[in-house]
């Protein structure tokens, strides 16, 4: 649908009211595949490999062989259900999903189907505002993800038209957890902001628990949004009678692959059937497809009767019962809630809301903890992570975690609260802790960094300074205290910044009221 | 008696992509539904107290530990392949879509 014709936002929000329901994919970061011993290509630190080169008997489908269940990404995916509030079941089994698509190599994929380890959970999700949502969680089920396809011939690699499709079997069986919603009524005009920030909860808690790299631009995480519209006359007429509350018909848009894209599909797949609606048109119940380029969703498959998966027990898996003791040992170790942390700790900062906003979005969050626990102050970390380092991180195309430890951050604020070192200095020493030149005292030292804090030697610079711009006394003694900036400024060029500037307007002031006094 | 009428029949064997003449679909539909109702028969003797199961033998819990072993090279695992273009396997262009 072109742009123009989709309904203006506020007047979609007046007629009706969305429901929405997701399903978010995320791949583990085992070691090895879902079924296999071959490398996972999800893992931190994985190269994604040339196609074809993690495969095994297993995942290629091969006549014989047969699936054997990874034991940790069992003990991923339970941490996972309790970190999303879920109950784990007592006993869960695999099941067959069949369908005919090249992606798959065995014409099924393995799932969970009637038995989800986890299930009937909560997430709170808190909007910008600081507004609290309660996002209910149906399941949370284990299954592999299949390969990837590329599609070769007709036009611009989409499946229309295309000659023959390329396939590579790496990311097949790469350990998927699936976390489904309950309908999520209620969200109303914060729909597209929800959905971006349930995707964002989701994405903290799989951070937090480590079982998962949780990259999205690399599909580490997907989100399916469903969303169907119902005009709230309909809604208000069902009250009255005190009939069950209509839905409308849902769409599921697919490859909505970053947070931004989130919200922006929501909000356009709600201005896109309130256009149909209002027009008296019937929303087809079709998977979508997000564009990221040009913002709009197109028609995709429709739902039928290739939907028909046929489920039964897979035969060559066994149950999985986890047993109290090993729910009770990973519930245990869940690490402290991400929303619940966040909370604390910029209390514990004393940040403002848009500090802490900055800190959050810069993804230096466990970074600025580490440094303060090494004993710097909440800001100056806050400072030097998301300002110089980051902008270092930037040019090197590099991760700013990856160039200096929180300790050499610590020892490098430390070093500029003593008056060792000013900031200009510090940026230097930075430039060299990150050269591999050693710990700030020691890039210091071998590049003479310290800040001159022998009075004689600026003494000696005023002098010079003094000489080169005699009226400057004069024009202090006469209340113009601001004139000392000409000669301050030209004391740090002469001292190469190894002066502190504080003591040079000090020493500068002294000299006039001395002047005076004598 | 038999739920498997040709209409079923027909419907699986569009989702299984397998081509069957009407004729076929009719001698299907009626050995299929043989099958099932004998199968059936277990109903008669399973009661509210034996759950179902989902595998003959009691075993639960059988995994394996994280550990990368071995992989095929690229070479053997197009080996088996209709087609493909040196690192990937090749398929006819499939309308439709991953699942």
């Amino acid at each position: 649908m072109a742009k123009a014709e989709l309904m203006d936002y506020d007047k979609a929000l007046e007629l009706f009211e969305p429901v929405l329901g997701f399903e978010v994919h995320v791949e583990l970061n085992t070691k090895t595949k879902m079924f296999s011993d071959a490398p996972n290509p999800a893992a931190g630190g994985v190269d994604q490999g040339a196609p074809n080169t993690m495969t095994t008997p297993v995942d290629l489908g091969l006549p014989g062989s047969l699936p054997v269940v990874n034991e940790e990404a069992i003990k991923y995916s339970i941490s996972l259900g309790l970190a999303l509030g879920c109950s784990i079941a007592e006993s869960s089994r695999f099941a067959r999903k069949n369908y005919f698509y090249p992606d798959t190599p065995k014409n099924y994929q393995i799932s969970q189907f009637d038995e989800p380890i986890a299930y009937e959970g909560n997430v709170e999700v808190e909007l910008a505002d600081g507004r609290k949502f309660q996002i209910p969680i149906e399941r949370a089920h284990m299954e592999e993800d299949a390969g990837k396809l590329t599609h070769v011939g007709g036009a611009t690699g989409r499946i229309q038209g295309a000659d023959y499709s390329l396939v590579d079997y790496n990311r097949a069986g790469v350990p998927l957890v699936e976390i489904v919603t309950h309908m999520i009524i209620g969200a109303d005009r914060d729909a597209p902001e929800l959905a971006k920030a349930y995707v964002s909860a989701i994405r903290d808690i799989v951070v937090s628990l480590g079982i998962s790299e949780a990259k999205m631009e690399r599909g580490n995480l997907r989100c399916d949004a469903n969303i169907s519209l119902r005009s709230r006359a309909d809604v208000a007429a069902s009250i009255a009678a005190g009939e069950p509350m209509p839905l409308g018909t849902r769409t599921e848009t697919k490859n909505v692959n970053s947070l931004r894209s989130v919200e922006r599909a929501i909000r356009y797949e709600i201005q896109r059937q309130a256009a149909i609606l209002a027009k008296g048109g019937t929303i087809l119940q079709e998977t979508r497809h997000w564009h990221e380029d040009t913002g709009v969703t197109s028609a995709g498959r429709p739902k039928s009767d290739a939907d028909d998966y046929r489920y039964f027990p897979e035969p060559d898996l066994l149950p999985v019962v986890p047993g109290a003791e090993l729910i009770e040992k990973l519930r245990l170790a869940l690490p402290e809630q991400p929303a619940v942390r966040r909370r604390r700790l910029q209390a514990a900062w004393s940040f403002t809301d848009l500090e802490f906003q900055d800190v959050r979005n810069s993804g230096l969050l466990v970074e600025i903890e580490e440094t303060v626990a090494e004993g710097a102050s909440a800001q100056s970390a806050r400072k030097w992570w998301t300002g110089e380092i980051a902008r270092l991180a930037n040019i090197a195309g590099a991760d700013p975690a990856s160039l200096i430890s929180p300790l050499h951050v610590s020892e490098l604020i430390a070093l500029i609260e003593a008056g060792d070192l000013t900031d200009r200095l510090a940026r230097q020493v930075l430039e060299g802790v990150i050269a591999g030149e050693g710990a700030p005292h020691e890039v210091v030292e071998s590049r003479g960094l310290k800040v001159v804090s022998d009075d004689g030697a600026l003494i000696a610079a005023i002098d010079e300074a003094l000489a080169a711009q005699p009226d400057v006394l004069e024009k202090i003694r006469d209340g113009k205290v601001q004139a000392a900036g000409a000669v301050i400024g030209a004391v740090m060029k002469a001292m190469k910044g190894s002066a502190d500037a504080a003591r040079v307007r000090e020493l500068v002031l002294e000299r006039a009221t001395a002047t005076v006094a004598e | 008696m038999s739920e498997i009428t040709t209409d079923v029949v027909a419907h699986l064997a569009n989702l299984s992509r397998i081509a069957l003449t009407p004729e076929e679909i009719e001698t299907l539909a009626g050995e299929l539904g043989a099958i099932v109702d004998n199968v059936a028969k277990v109903n008669e003797v399973a009661t509210a107290d034996v759950p179902a199961t989902s595998h003959p033998v009691a075993l639960s819990n059988v995994f394996r530990p994280d550990v990368p072993g071995e992989t095929l090279t690229p070479e053997q695992a197009l080996s088996g392949a209709p087609d493909h273009d040196g690192t990937r396997f090749k398929v006819s262009a499939i309308l439709g879509e991953e699942q």
